[in-house]
């Protein structure tokens, strides 16, 4: 029985591991070779070389990078300073406005598209990496994070430094920052991983190469060829889309793991 | 003393609202406009032929109702979310039984089950879309190797939906094996272990202690299984498009298709709010009914 438990639990990771390994053979073999499931392996850079000059991949990188940690450093003041509220302050109406705040994970941004969109063109902030980011800058999800870690954290603390003759801006800063660590961890490679993923929004507000991010860019590229016969470059340029992902993935495991499983155990 | 109660009631509630405002800000800006401008519009003929939104009621929701692809999504949405929900989360279950114990090489399994997760739904799309190419794809390829006919996954109508669940299983179980792995991690040892020298066998443990204990994780996964089953369409872009005809569009993506192709504003919001309904009402039936128990505890 044990022994095919595990028996079964190899087969079906293996099977789970098969598209990522049949993404990187494609796209560090030779396109003849591309399409064959024959045995011999020949390495090549190849792929990688045309896709990279094929697409301004480096503006998508850039791009990619200013949206999703432009998105995360906004979040982390605003989820910061309303967690506390919600937490430790004892204000007219809180139950009420905590639940109208909870709305946003039930009601995505995800899935007012057409909405957001309207707003964005009004505001004059179409096709601009401000207008990719500006619907994530709330987060319910952060606050609900950050709300149960701030309540187990000792009240005496706070009257501490209240004494010392801190006000409140310096004791969020200097007593619940420093001690929530783990839950700001674990929120950024959530929320990281998410826009790092997002598709179908900056795809609809982005116009330029100036402001598309790579999931945007990867979509274009693969587009551009309907036949089969550029599988290696579109596998190449898929792969350089997800190796700084999966190279985080595999460096910082234990945290992603434990961050996605404390995100989840509210 | 009652005055100085009173000063200082005032000074946490004004504290407590600056520290509100920076997220209602951009909540009110993208969250609940965005709720009720889609209301309103709703009730106006508003696309290319005219210059101005003119009201017509509740035209679009008879327009609606007519709607053959509005219907065709609907059943799509609910083919993929009873596809998908029951395989994802019994996949992801098993796999947290399975890599929760201490065997050799035990790390590289959970990694295996869970990259997908890490992956963009759009590269994840790019992957897939050879995988299920005719001919030269890896299924088929290894169909002609058995010597099996040749199947065009994603260009016939019976088996396209068929192919986006298996997919879309394959991205997601390994999600669900980490609630799991949280929630068999949060069960004691003791009990399965004294119902073992009471000689019960694991399925019996399993079927009367793990799983009932498990139960707050099941309900948690299963509503953040739903709500994705309506928010994942970004493969549609690249695969097929919603076709082969509309055989897998879904709502999300015929609204995308609504607005942005035949920038039909009216119609779009119509969508729009049959959507936010359907999430609305499943938030209020978790939150007055399933969630107490799990959430807020």
């Amino acid at each position: 029985m044990k022994r095919l438990v595990d028996l079964s639990m190899y087969i079906l990771a293996l099977l789970w591991v098969v598209p990522l390994a049949w993404l990187v053979v494609t796209a560090f073999q030779p396109k003849e070779l591309a399409t064959s499931l024959s045995p011999h392996f020949v390495f090549t850079l190849d792929n990688f070389r045309d896709a990279w000059e094929a697409a301004p991949f480096v503006t998508y990188y850039i791009n990619t990078f200013i949206i999703v940690f432009g998105i995360l450093a906004v979040q982390l003041v605003t989820a910061t300073l309303a967690a506390y509220a919600f937490a430790r302050l004892n204000f007219w109406g809180r139950d009420i406005i905590f639940i109208l705040f909870l709305l946003q994970i039930m009601i995505p941004a995800d899935i007012l598209i057409f909405p957001n969109y309207n707003i964005l063109r009004d505001l004059g902030i179409l096709d601009t990496k401000l207008g990719i980011m500006i619907p994530y800058f709330a987060t319910a999800f952060g606050i609900f994070l950050l709300r149960q870690t701030f309540k187990t954290i000792p009240f005496e603390l706070d009257e501490a430094a209240r004494l010392d003759g801190c006000n409140l801006l310096q004791i969020i800063w200097n007593v619940y920052v420093p001690l929530a660590k783990p839950t700001f961890i674990a929120f950024g490679l959530v929320s990281v991983s998410h826009h790092w993923s997002n598709f179908l929004w900056p795809l609809i507000v982005t116009n330029s190469v100036d402001n598309r991010p790579l999931t945007v860019g990867l979509s274009i590229f693969a587009k551009s060829f309907e036949t089969g016969a550029q599988w290696g470059q579109v596998t190449a340029a898929t792969f350089m889309v997800i190796f700084p992902l999966i190279l985080a993935f595999f460096i910082f495991q234990k945290q992603f793991i434990s961050s996605f499983m404390q995100s989840g155990i509210k | 003393m009652r005055k100085k109660w009173r000063s200082n009631q005032l000074k946490v509630n004004i504290y407590a609202w600056l520290l509100l405002l920076p997220s209602f800000i951009f909540l009110f800006l993208f969250t609940y406009l965005p709720i009720f401008q889609t209301l309103s519009l709703s009730f106006y003929r508003a696309d290319l032929s005219i210059a101005e939104p003119i009201f017509t009621g509740l035209e679009n929701f008879r327009l609606l109702m007519e709607d053959k692809v509005f219907w065709k999504v609907m059943t799509n949405n609910a083919i993929f979310a009873l596809g998908t929900i029951p395989l994802s989360v019994g996949i992801g279950l098993i796999m947290a039984l399975m890599v929760n114990r201490a065997i050799r090489g035990i790390g590289w399994v959970r990694t295996f089950f869970f990259y997908p997760v890490v992956i963009p739904m759009i590269a994840i799309a790019n992957i897939w879309l050879f995988i299920y190419t005719p001919s030269y794809g890896l299924i088929n390829q290894v169909l002609g190797f058995l010597q099996l006919p040749d199947i065009n996954w994603l260009g016939s109508t019976s088996t396209v939906m068929i192919a986006m669940i298996i997919m879309v299983v394959w991205k997601e179980a390994g999600f669900f094996m980490i609630f799991y792995l949280a929630g068999l991690q949060n069960i004691s040892k003791e009990l399965s272990e004294s119902a073992k020298i009471d000689g019960a066998s694991s399925l019996m443990i399993f079927r009367k202690i793990t799983f009932p204990l498990l139960m707050p994780t099941t309900l948690f996964v299963l509503i953040i299984a739903v709500t994705n089953s309506f928010k994942l369409v970004d493969h549609l872009v690249i695969m097929t498009q919603g076709g082969p005809n509309n055989a897998s569009n879904l709502l999300l993506y015929y609204i995308y298709e609504t607005a942005f192709s035949y920038w039909d504003q009216g119609y779009a919001a119509t969508l729009t709010v049959v959507l936010l309904v359907m999430m609305l009402v499943f938030a209020v039936w978790q939150f007055f009914g399933l969630d107490r128990k799990i959430h807020y505890s």
